[in-house]
């Protein structure tokens, strides 16, 4: 095991898998010369060259719009939108074209392109930089979305991505980048759709995903000093959302807090608690609590960015309230 | 030399040019000195927003700008002390109040639309206020500008596309400084100049020296006359240079050299515009001096009002996200 960083470990499996499979490519605004916006593939174009890394004009439409092109082909494009809030300028190639093309033509093609962008807020970028759009995505039958928040999990799940088969939006966290974990050094695979249980525990269950584990991780430990314990189940992605683990959990604590950074109106935890009352009801012990992010756009100035975004100590609140 | 606008006013636009200049400059030291989170930049695009706004009718006409247009929005009655509430998030920057980052103008009193961070997008808002000025039979023009990069947009061809097609009253600045962020112009476009795009779209495309302020007065006054008289758009290609790296988050060294750089200092916009003028006799080595001191205690005052400006409180974050929340805005 070696602890590296979310970035290194992004990096490092998209390397591993261009060394692998000559057919996948790397396309997007400033990936090549620059090595990325978050230095994701800084070095890839000296060592694969200008051809399997190219660096794009700026119109996110045409990056995601080729990228299926050339999917359809057979190659296995890894598309960069420099921040999931451009991916508002190509949600018809993502919506309309890369969720429904393999369903609406009968299977005649399969689509095996990997969109890679950035999420999340807490950098100061403000409303049109730093939104958590996540679930807006995963709205859409035909797509898979994926979002890890540890190295481990980015490694493993970007590059089963890169060798599935279908359209994915695989959305990795702006603060997340200089964060340390443990990776294997062997070779692994996580496969795509399923959740896990990355802290275990008696008391609550928080459901969670991305950058908000980091930071029901820290509620954990400080509620754990005062003898409560909490179990974190992280979803790593949004769809296929795997439920499974969130009910087991759920049948033993009986209570749930969800953390996610989007806003809370229609988001995960929404979802997560609507199947939670669904499928576990009789085990509803407290009212499901829900943390995420105020409803207006993110604002710039740090104090009031801080204020939006959800805090550890809403978290701790949160998971006391429901016992 | 014919001079084409009043010695007074040629001065206007070479202080205007300097103190935008020293300002700019002195972002970036605040941001070394970790007093503000971010900063992009305007050093060598000046003179090409100097010309272009000395073109039109300034508070009265319509103007979509983008994030490295400080020079003219100073033109337009933005001030120092209002740039500065702007850099520190702070209460009172009539553009966003704290909300938004700096360099994303809003001005509703000098007719300076608001915009929002993804590229290109003000060119169809442009297109549409030009529209608007139709249906209204107002005289009023509209004045869009964007970077060469940000023209690989289907958006920015859509916006200027209908422009052309409804014979509307907007002209579209390109300022062209060679790259988009690292990318360069060659990877983003196959013609030499980014006006020739205006070419297939059935528009007039002009491509000026943008390091020259009267050069792109020129140029800018015919555009707007054109647009004002029911003569259509027009593409301005400014050909101006980043001497800055793209923002206070880009290291240039990595994709351009120095000696690429220093080469074009030498042509930097400033120092044509104080020769051409002190050729013209209007500027003198004194006057610049003075003008040089005015410049210093303009900047420290608006640092220091900055400085001492409060933040918006934190009850305001969640306002005015709709009409309704008048109180706020
Ligand atoms: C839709 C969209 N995609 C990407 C970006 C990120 N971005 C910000 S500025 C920039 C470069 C723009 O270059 P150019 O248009 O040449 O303007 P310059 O900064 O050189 O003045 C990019 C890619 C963005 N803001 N919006
Ligand atoms: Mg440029």
């Amino acid at each position: 095991m070696a602890r590296i960083t979310y970035r290194e470990a992004i990096s490092k499996a998209l390397w591993e898998e261009m060394e692998r499979d000559p057919s996948v490519f790397i396309l997007g605004e400033e990936v090549g010369v620059w090595g990325g916006t978050y230095a994701v593939t800084r070095g890839f174009y000296d060592h694969f060259g200008p051809k399997r890394v190219l660096d794009t004009p700026i119109a996110e439409a045409t990056i995601v719009g080729a990228a299926i092109g050339a999917a359809l082909t057979g190659l296995r494009p890894v598309a960069e939108l420099m921040t999931i809030n451009f991916a508002f300028a190509a949600m018809d190639h993502i919506v309309n074209q890369a969720a429904k093309l393999r369903y609406m033509f009968g299977g005649q093609f399969t689509l095996p392109l990997v969109i890679r962008t950035v999420s999340g807020g807490g950098r100061q970028l403000a409303a049109t930089h730093s939104q958590t759009p996540d679930v807006v995505f995963a709205h859409f039958p035909g797509l898979k979305v994926v979002a890890p928040g540890t190295p481990e999990d980015a490694k493993g799940l970007l590059k089963a991505a890169i060798r599935s088969n279908d359209p994915i939006l695989f959305i990795e966290h702006a603060t997340l980048y200089p964060v340390r974990g443990e990776v294997p050094d062997e070779e692994y695979l996580i496969p795509i759709g399923k959740s896990k249980v990355q802290r275990p525990g008696r008391d609550v269950t928080i459901v969670t995903y991305s950058k908000m584990l980091e930071l029901s991780m820290k509620a954990a430990e400080q509620l754990a000093e005062e003898g409560i314990e909490v179990e974190i189940v992280d979803l790593r992605s949004l769809r296929p959302l795997d439920i499974e683990p969130v009910i087991q959990s759920f049948k033993k604590t009986n209570r749930a807090v969800i953390v996610e950074e989007g806003w809370r109106s229609y988001g995960v935890g929404a979802e997560v608690a609507a199947r939670l009352y669904e499928e576990a009801f009789d085990y509803v012990d407290a009212p499901i609590r829900r943390i995420a992010q105020k409803e207006t756009p993110l604002p710039y100035n740090r104090t009031l960015e801080q204020m939006a975004l959800p805090q550890v100590e809403e978290i701790v609140r949160a998971v006391k309230e429901v016992l | 030399m014919v001079l084409p606008l009043p010695e007074e006013t040629l001065l206007e636009m070479y202080w205007t040019m300097l103190l935008s200049r020293r300002l700019d400059e002195r972002a970036w030291v605040l941001h070394r000195q970790g007093k503000i989170a971010f900063h992009i930049s305007a050093i060598g695009h000046e003179a090409a927003q100097i010309g272009a706004a000395y073109a039109i009718r300034r508070g009265y006409d319509w103007v979509a700008p983008y994030y490295r247009d400080l020079t003219l929005m100073l033109a337009l009655g933005y001030t120092p002390r209002e740039f500065m509430l702007s850099l520190m998030g702070k209460k009172g920057d009539p553009c966003s109040g704290g909300r938004q980052m700096p360099n994303h103008w809003s001005l509703k009193r000098a007719n300076v639309i608001s915009h929002s961070s993804p590229v290109a997008t003000q060119t169809s808002h442009a297109a549409g206020i030009g529209l608007a000025i139709k249906l209204r039979g107002e005289d009023k023009v509209v004045l869009t500008t964007v970077g060469e990069g940000s023209t690989s947009q289907g958006e920015w061809y859509e916006g200027v596309n209908w422009a052309a097609v409804h014979k509307l009253p907007v002209v579209f600045i390109i300022a062209n400084n060679l790259y988009a962020i690292s990318v360069r112009q060659e990877q983003q476009m196959a013609v030499a100049n980014a006006a020739d795009k205006a070419l297939g779209l059935g528009l007039p495309g002009v491509s000026v020296d943008g390091m020259d302020f009267l050069a792109v007065y020129e140029v800018m006054k015919e555009a707007v006359e054109r647009a004002r008289n029911g003569g259509g758009p027009t593409v301005v290609e400014a050909k101006v240079y980043r001497i800055t790296p793209h923002s206070s988050d880009d290291d240039d060294r990595s994709y351009r050299s120095r000696e690429e750089v220093e080469q074009f200092k030498r042509r930097d916009p400033l120092l044509i515009a104080r020769q051409k003028l002190e050729r013209a006799g209007i500027l003198t080595a004194q006057r610049v001096e003075e003008l040089e001191q005015r410049a210093k205690e303009t900047v420290e005052d608006a640092v220091r009002f900055g400085e001492s400006a409060p933040y918006p409180s934190p009850e305001e974050a969640a306002f005015p996200v709709y009409a309704e929340d008048a109180r706020y805005a």
